[in-house]
């Protein structure tokens, strides 16, 4: 089954890949381990699970200002994943995207669905974003 | 909706006040866009977190600015770094790390910053007024900048608060606008006891409490009996700030923007009320520890960095103790505090308790906690959350009379007294 949203990018960019979805948000900073891809937070529910490459569903980052260096030592080490999308515009997230342009020209797409839109893409669906923020999920 | 630049910050983005100015404007530009800004707006200092030294795209990023010539143009403190230059040696820091965090330190303080090295800049001298400007990097900073000063500073991410000091200049948007800083949550003290109210270990606790419940939302807290006091009221911050993404909070008759209910709430009703009831606070108090283990190897304090009232408060709990040979107790504060608390004599008073101390960084920001140090307690709520996450350790959340007790034990004690 294909289902098609359209969602808002605020970061352009195109990805294909593999969900890995919550609805709880998370600090990168002792939440994400840059070196290997895995959420680390051991009080979310995505604990243990490995982002890297995957298209990360989150509905927006929390807590620690240094989120975003965290994403972007992941962009640089290869173990970000492929795109974000997220309930809202994160400016944690997209400074890291944008910084990834700046120094290395590696940003990764980030898309911004509204809130109902966003449960409908859950762990595991094989995702596709185009650059116009258009997300077709295939369940 | 677009971005109105005046003529300076085109000159800037032109690159006609230098190649440091011009790469900090371009990201200030795309992420003003981004956040949806009309038009940037003028500070009066900075704070950056991008200090941490995380890893080498961190570095690369100081040490481009840095090489391109980058200056601030506005009074700018420095956030904890990642390396404590005096200590690093009694403790597991590779040279490897001590050298790239020593890179990062020297690359920001080439920028004409004031090198003060703590996550708590409002208890500097440098700490801004009522009504400022600013662009503030380090969560529990930009809540307590927001919430007990009143300046005005979003919840920047480190790399983008260097490029506001920089340019003197960041977005219009989120918490600089009156309009932005309303209350949105409030939250109902229910029946909570007056002694719980000045006890310490209340303030992590309900802003855990805190963060969890409102998230991004800016909640006020009703109900106080009592006056809480500045360290107090930065605990509180640094904990919803950890569980939350909490920049601002409002305590009625407590906080500069909330002398009463209609002001916090700017004339509004809250979108969402919930009591805080003893229940909720003990569901609270126990979600900060992570382990029900005894086991206890390390003690740590000063998240953030244990200020000089903190220091005369611990003073009387060890004068005269010593702590358990087998816990390390542990107080990360700043080279201004430390100095203070050496001329107030209480660091000798520590010292014959047995306690060490790290200043400029702490236990989350320098790989310093050798593996066999593995049961950790504190009486911070921002250790206790990020612990297990960022150092793989165990630990346990008290009070400070709490953590004294045990260190001096050699196992975990809590006092449930004014829990039950």
């Amino acid at each position: 089954m294909k289902r098609i949203i359209q969602g808002k990018p605020f970061i352009e960019g195109s990805a294909n890949g593999v969900a890995l979805a919550t609805n709880e948000p998370l600090s990168f900073w002792g939440g994400y381990d840059w070196q290997t891809g895995e959420i680390i937070d051991r009080r979310h529910p995505l604990s243990g699970m490995i982002a890297k490459d995957k298209i990360l569903v989150i509905p927006f980052t929390r807590g620690s200002s240094t989120t975003t260096a965290v994403l972007l030592e992941a962009i640089r080490a290869k173990t970000a994943p492929q795109a974000i999308i997220t309930t809202a515009t994160d400016f944690f997230f997209a400074l890291a995207s944008v910084v990834a342009d700046e120094l290395y020209q590696m940003p990764i797409p980030l898309v911004a669905v509204n809130e109902n839109d966003f449960t409908q893409i859950n762990t595991g669906n094989f995702v596709g974003i185009d650059t116009d923020g258009k997300i077709i999920i295939y369940k | 909706m677009t971005l109105s630049l005046t003529q300076k910050d085109k000159s800037m983005l032109h690159g006609e006040f230098g190649e440091a100015t011009k790469m900090a404007m371009k990201i200030l530009v795309r992420m003003a866009e981004v956040s949806g800004a009309k038009e940037l707006l003028d500070i009066v200092g900075a704070h950056i977190d991008s200090t941490v030294y995380i890893g080498d795209a961190g570095l690369e990023f100081a040490e481009k600015l840095a090489s391109l010539g980058a200056k601030v143009s506005v009074p700018t403190t420095l956030n904890v770094s990642g390396l404590d230059e005096h200590h690093w040696k009694e403790w597991a820091v590779t040279p490897e790390w001590a050298k790239q965090s020593h890179r990062q330190m020297i690359a920001y303080q080439s920028m004409g910053t004031i090198p003060t090295w703590t996550c708590a800049p409002y208890q500097t001298d440098f700490k801004p007024k009522f009504g400022d400007q600013i662009a503030w990097g380090e969560s529990n900073a930009i809540a307590f900048a927001n919430s007990v000063i009143g300046a005005r500073t979003e919840r920047y991410p480190d790399l983008f608060d260097v490029c506001c000091a920089i340019t003197g200049r960041a977005p219009a948007i989120g918490l600089h606008l009156t309009e932005n800083r309303a209350g949105k949550i409030l939250l109902r003290l229910k029946n909570i006891p007056l002694e719980l109210q000045q006890s310490d270990d209340f303030y992590p606790v309900l802003g855990h409490l805190m963060g969890k419940v409102s998230l991004e939302k800016i909640p006020v807290i009703q109900g106080f009996d009592y006056l809480p006091n500045e360290d107090q009221l930065k605990a509180l911050g640094a904990a919803g700030a950890s569980s939350g993404g909490v920049a601002m909070f409002h305590i009625i008759g407590v906080t500069p923007e909330a002398k009463t209910f209609e002001e916090a709430f700017q004339n509004k009703q809250p979108e969402e009320i919930i009591e805080v009831t003893m229940d909720l606070l003990r569901e609270s108090r126990k979600a900060l520890t992570h382990t029900d283990n005894e086991n206890l190897d390390l003690v740590v304090l000063g998240s953030p960095h244990f200020s000089i009232a903190e220091f005369k408060q611990l003073a009387p709990l060890v004068q005269g103790k010593r702590k358990h040979e087998n816990v390390k107790f542990l107080v990360t504060s700043s080279r201004a505090m430390t100095q203070l608390a050496q001329q107030a004599g209480i660091l000798d008073t520590l010292q014959n308790f047995g306690a060490q101390l790290t200043v400029d960084t702490c236990i989350l920001t320098t790989p310093m906690l050798p593996k066999e140090v593995k049961y950790l307690m504190t009486n911070s709520a921002k250790f206790a959350y990020y612990s297990p996450g960022l150092l793989g350790k165990q630990i346990t959340f008290g009070s400070l009379k709490d953590c004294v007790e045990s260190a001096i034990a050699g196992k975990v004690i809590r006092d449930e007294s004014l829990w039950r």
